[in-house]
This record gives C-alpha cells, structure tokens and sequence, in this order.
C-alpha cells in the first residue's frame, strides 16, 4: 500500500511528520500516560512517552510506615487485581520476618489471588474490545466483576482497595457467604466468560484490528524485562507460580498459555486462556479448603504471636499476649534485619517487592518492581512503523495500570 | 444471563416504581404556565449533565462501576460521557492528582464552557487522600474551584451517585445568573483563573 | 551442571579475583559487590558465559547509606538466569559527591527507564545513558527526594497540621 504523495503548490513549506500529543488525559490512554508521536501520515515514525502523572512517592511514604501498614500502599499499585499485590507484600514479609503459613491459608490465598487475576484479565480483555469499538462485552463483564468484588466484601469488608489479610494469614475466617458466593461465581461465570469469548476470538474485524499488530519477539522481549501474560505471548513460556511457587502454587494443575509472535490478539488470547486456567485454579483450591474439616477448617493465620494480633479474649487475660498486642499495633516488634526481594505473578507479570530492614520499625528502603514500568519502555519499538489506530490498540492490550506504572 | 436480584423481595407496583420530576413553583392555569426561567432551566439541566471523567487511578475503576449496568450512572441522565471538555458540564476527578497532573487539570477545567460544575471523587481528589507526600496535590480545590467532595478511598457506586445527585441539586437551584456575578468572578479571581 | 551459588561464586572469583568480593546469601540469594569501574565488566561476564547466562534483569535500583562515608549510594542489579531459575544480586557503591556509574542500557535495554528512576530518585548518573533526566517527578525539581536527608511531606503545604501528626 503505497502512500500518496500530494504536490504541495510552490513556495509552501513541506513539513515530513506531524506531531500529534496522545495526552494525559485521553480516552485511549487507560490511565495517565502522556505519548508524543511524530506521524508520517497514518503512520508512527517515533514516539516519546512521559509518564509521573500519579507520581505518589510509595518508595519514600513506605520508609516512613510500618510492616502492616504498607499494605494499604500495595493496593494501589495495581489496582484492578489488588488483593495479588497485598498477598505478594505479606508473602515478603513473611519471608523477613520466618513466618510460615498452614496449607489452610495458603489454600485461600490463592482463591483470592486468582479471582483478582480474573478480574484485571476481564477489563484489560474487555477495554481492549472497547478501544476497538465493541463496547458490549464490556457491559457484560462489569457485572461479573461486581460479583467479585462482593467476594472480597465478603472477606475484608472493601471492594477496590482491599486491603486483604494479614502477615501470616487472614483477619478472619472466611464466613459460609463467602463460601456461597464463590461456589455462586464458579457455577455461573463459565458460561459468561464463554459468551464474551464468543463475541471476540473468531470475529473478523476483532482479529483484523488485532492481529499483526504490535508483535514482540521472543529475545527482544526478554531484553526489555517484559514478565507476564505480555512475555507469554511473545513465546516464553516463563510464569513465577511454576518456575518460583509461591502459597503452595506447586499443589495446583494447571497450564501456560503461550503465543507465537506476541501481537495484540495473541496478548488478547493469552489473557483469555488465562482466565480459563484461573477458574480451573480456583475450583481446585476450593475443593481442598472444603476437605479441611473440623478443627483444621478453624485455621486462618499462621501461629505467629510476635507478628499476626492475638485475640482479643487472650488479650484481656494473658500477660504476652497484651505485650504482643501492644508490640503489633505501636509497630515496635522485633524486625530482623536483612534484605529480601520476592516476587510473585501479578496480572500484569512480576511484581517484586525488595525490602532492605535495618531492624527498625519501619523499612530502611522498599523497592517495587513494578511490572507495567518495565514493559512499557518498549512501547515505541511495539509501534514504529504501524498505524496510529494500531497504536491504541498496542496500548489497551499492554494492559498499562497508571498506578503501578508510576507508584 | 442477568443475575436474579436476591434481595428485592417485596413486589411493588408499578406506579410507585415510576418516578416523575418534581414540578416547581408555577402558576397553571387553562392554557398557560408561568414559572420563571431559572426554575425551568435548572430542571432541564439537571437531568442531562454530561459529565467528563477524569479518571486517574482507583477512583476511575470505580466509576466504570459505576457506568456498568449495576449500578448505572446512565439513569440520572448522564448516558454520554465525554472527552472532550468543550461539550460537557461536569468535570469529575477521580483519582489522585499529582503536581505534574495539576496544570492539566486547570486547563481542561479551562477550556470547559459555562456553566461548568467539577465534583471531586475520592480522597485523594478532595484532600490529598493518604498520599501526604511531595509529589501530590493536597487536594484539587488547590487548583481549580469545586462544588461537590465525595469521600471515600475508594467511595463505592453508591457514593458517586450521591455525590452526582448533590450536584443534580446545585444544578436545579442555581440562578441563571450566577456565571456572571460578582462573587463568582472573585471565586475565579482566587484560582488565577480569569 | 547445577548453578549453585558457590559455583556463581568461584566463577567470579576466578576471573576478577579480589575486586569482587562481600559474598552473603540472605535468604538464598547470592549477593555480592564489585568496584563501580568493572560493573559492565562484571554484567557482561554474568551475561556471556555459557555456564552462568544471567540474560534478564529484573531490578535496578539504587539504596541511600547516608552514614557510610565514601559509601553512601549503593546501586543493586537484580539478575535472573531464567533457564536454570537462578538469581543473584549484584552491588555497587559509589560516594555521594561523584556518583557516576557506567549504564547498563548497552547489555540490557530494560535498564533504560529503571536508570532513569534511580537518577530521579537518588542522582546517581549514568554515564552513557541516552537519555538521562526524570521520569517520575517534575521537571523542574532541583533535588533527589529518595535521598534520607529530604522529608517526605511538602513542606509549603498549608491545611495540615504537622503536630497533629506527631511530627514537627
């Protein structure tokens, strides 16, 4: 397709490329990212991002709070799958701190982890289909997403920034609703998630806007730190809950999608077999924490004193506990010194959490690896050559969260 | 494939479940109804606010719930939402503002037309939220004027709603003239703004 | 031939003898540190060699000691051999009045923004960088906020109260 040249009349200044600002605020940009590109035409010659719009200092506001209140920073990195973040940050901490966790606990855990992943595949896959003009799959799944997040009520009380559990487990026992509703969405959700497939994976239109465009290889990806769903489907078949198994991932079956040339349908099919895997995750774990009977399914913290509250009746009537319970909400427990650097698989890839202690009550530094932050340095070598129309596509199925790409 | 409600258990009928608009004072009479012009307008208006989401972080994952068809922002009127500030009446910020966000705030709350309205969402929109940091906006009204604060880190739906339904109210009793007033000019006088 | 940290280690040993040195293993992972002028040395060889092939970088950051004099910016490569799911964590120190250390953006161009950040943060610069100024904070900012002299709070702000805070 060749462009055409238009005869500019003589004396006119012919300028080759246009610049044209995909500001902070736009509807394409899902969150605040700034892209300045030079076109030729239609087409992207070069790109220029500027992103700190939502700068929030989380690095230096950790130095300054407590192990379990650092939580509440987590939550709002990536902010669609929060309770993922929360659980990565308690796994680092337990880490630190020696904590071990029953299988109880890590059987929730990752009931939690993989609803959050459902939920952050299910808008980056349906805001991916509104940027390219379908906008009924996302009215669709929204109403799925509501039943989650009535799941997460169920557990910790908040919707969006959850806040979920604790180091060392959970803050209570998950009630026979919770139960109910997670039994509710796995009988339920299959057939939705295959109504919205339906609507997408052979449409000529979805596959013509997506396929070809944006594509990785499999080398350069690694070279540019990409994890997650966006480096398996440039081909890797990389994933930190085989390869580095966290919360007893290693009790699970299940697969890694993989694509072959890492353009936007296959990150889109990726994200979609994902979810599948996800569902199979949750019903096996579901299974296992309903086999715990009797005392065991009483089981919701690991027995750590010196980190995880006591309760309360002990509170008001042993001597260590009230001195734990003092130590623990002042933040003046014990911290061992050291560093530690953990990682768990996000929805958007590896989220690393590394955690300098000098013992002190608060971290001496905290460093989040952050997945999106990584990943979207590559944007320019994603879209140089291609349409503009295919650059937004390239941008919606990165899945850029804006607050964990600043943090 | 809709969910069945469970918690609706009483049927009502349906003329209750209909609800009409509140009339304003008028005189009626055979043929003729005179009210005055503000009443009117702002009835008309409240209805139809097209609002801009401004959506930064949380804040904005919970607007798109909002917008779902569960909780459903599209029955108070405002279906269309824009991008564009030109043509929309209601700047909602949702979401923290940086100080490198801040100037594009203003000049989006610039080139809005008038009457313009800017509800702030979250807390980090209303005060800062908990990011008292360097590199964070204590709030929006540092910027740009705003009618309506929504607590909440995040608010839930409901909350948002509130907060456009307390808007829906300074729309319907704002007097036609206020936009050209004294005080309003000295309230933009204070942002800079002229 | 399993990658072990005592064999990372005699294979560092034996080609940069007593520049490398500091050898921990906190919790598992194998941390060491190097002289700032034979850092890309140090990476390419991680990188190269076919037994060790540390080919992905997780993390660069940069951590601020402010009482080690001579010491006080510490920048900390996280690297990954993903085919034998092996990690390691390599340091450098630099003092606070030269902090020049030579960019990893030839070996790994994922380490371009992560520099960025760590000169944001702490002012170390990068020498060869090809574009080295801000990415997270204003512009117009004139110094590094990670560093631990600098508050956290802005201090010209107006409606809250340090004391109520229990600071100030």
């Amino acid at each position: 397709m060749k462009d055409q040249h238009i005869k500019l009349p003589q004396g006119s200044i012919e300028k080759t490329t246009t610049t044209l600002n995909l500001g902070p605020t736009h509807p394409a940009t899902h969150g605040v990212m700034q892209n300045i590109l030079e076109l030729d035409g239609e087409r992207v010659v070069s790109t220029e991002q500027t992103i700190g719009y939502i700068h929030r200092a989380f690095e230096k506001l950790a130095e300054r709070r407590p192990l379990y209140q650092i939580t509440t920073l987590t939550d709002r990195l990536n902010y669609c799958s929060s309770p993922i973040n929360n659980m990565g940050w308690h796994l680092t901490c337990e880490k630190l701190l020696g904590v071990q966790t029953p299988k109880r606990v890590d059987y929730l855990r990752v009931i939690i982890m993989e609803l959050a992943r459902i939920s952050d595949h299910l808008i980056c896959n349906s805001i991916v289909g509104v940027d390219a003009g379908a906008y009924t799959g996302f009215l669709y799944v929204m109403q799925y997403r509501e039943l989650i997040y009535e799941i997460y009520e169920e557990v910790c009380g908040a919707r969006l920034t959850t806040n979920m559990g604790r180091i060392g487990g959970f803050e209570r026992n998950f009630s026979n609703t919770a139960f109910e509703k997670i039994e509710k969405f796995l009988k339920e959700y299959p057939e939705v998630l295959k109504e919205f497939e339906d609507l997408f994976i052979r449409n000529r239109i979805f596959m013509d806007r997506t396929q070809g465009t944006g594509g990785i290889s499999a080398e350069r990806a690694l070279n540019y730190g990409f994890t997650g769903p966006n480096l398996r489907a440039a081909g890797v078949d990389y994933d930190l809950r085989v390869h580095q198994p966290y919360s007893s991932y290693e009790d699970f079956q299940f697969n890694i999608p993989v694509g072959n040339t890492g353009d936007n349908y296959d990150r889109w099919l990726v994200r979609q077999r994902e979810m599948w895997e996800s569902l199979s995750i949750i019903e096996q774990a579901y299974r296992k924490v309903q086999d715990f009977k009797g005392k065991d399914a009483e089981v919701y913290h690991a027995d750590a004193p010196a980190y995880y509250l006591p309760e309360k009746a002990d509170v008001y009537t042993k001597m260590e506990a009230l001195i734990y319970h003092f130590k623990i909400v002042m933040g003046e427990t014990e911290i061992p010194k050291g560093e530690v650097y953990q990682a768990v698989e996000g929805g958007n890839g590896e989220l690393g959490f590394y955690l300098i202690s000098d013992g002190g009550r608060t971290p001496y530094r905290l460093h989040f690896r952050r997945p999106c932050f990584v990943y979207y340095q590559a944007y320019e070598e994603l879209i140089k050559g291609s349409m503009l129309s295919d650059a937004i596509m390239t941008m919606s199925s990165l899945n850029l969260i804006a607050g964990e790409l600043d943090a | 494939m809709s969910r069945p409600v469970s918690y609706n258990l009483v049927q009502k009928p349906l003329e209750s479940d209909l609800s009409m608009a509140e009339l304003p004072e008028v005189h009626m009479g055979d043929g003729f109804f005179a009210t005055s012009l503000s009443k009117v307008v702002g009835l008309a208006r409240k209805n139809s606010i097209w609002p801009l989401p401004f959506a930064t972080s949380c804040c904005g994952i919970e607007f798109m719930a909002t917008m779902g068809s569960h909780y459903d922002l599209s029955r108070f009127g405002s279906e269309r939402v824009g991008f564009s500030p030109r043509q929309c009446d209601l700047l909602m910020v949702m979401g923290t503002i940086a100080k490198k966000m801040g100037p594009v705030v203003k000049q989006v709350y610039l080139q809005m037309a008038e009457p313009r309205w800017v509800i702030a969402v979250g807390a980090c929109a209303s005060s800062g939220g908990i990011f008292d940091t360097y590199s964070v906006v204590q709030g929006i009204d540092q910027v740009i004027p705003v009618d309506v604060y929504v607590p909440g880190c995040p608010p839930r739906p409901e909350a948002i709603i509130d907060g456009v339904m307390r808007i829906q109210d300074l729309v319907e009793k704002e007097s036609i003239r206020r936009r050209d007033s004294d005080q309003y000019r000295a309230l933009l006088e204070s942002y800079g703004i002229q | 031939m399993t990658l072990t940290n005592e064999y990372i280690q005699a294979q560092l040993q034996e080609k940069f003898g007593e520049q490398v040195g500091s050898f921990e293993t906190p919790y598992g992972m194998l941390t060491f540190e190097a002289p700032k002028d034979i850092n890309l040395k140090v990476l390419n060889f991680l990188y190269d060699e076919p037994t060790l092939q540390f080919r992905f970088l997780t993390d660069l950051t940069a951590v601020h000691y402010p009482d080690q004099p001579g010491r006080e910016l510490a920048v900390v490569y996280h690297l990954h051999n993903l085919s034998a799911n092996v990690r390691i964590r390599f340091k450098v120190f630099t003092n606070i009045q030269t902090p020049d250390v030579y960019t990893a953006t030839g070996l790994f161009a994922a380490a371009n923004w992560m520099e960025r950040e760590t000169y944001d943060f702490f002012g170390v610069n990068f020498v060869g960088h090809p574009n080295l100024k801000r990415i997270l904070n204003v512009d117009e900012m004139d110094y590094f906020p990670l560093r631990k002299e600098y508050p956290l709070e802005d201090q010209t702000r107006i409606d809250k109260d340090d004391a109520m805070f229990g600071r100030g």
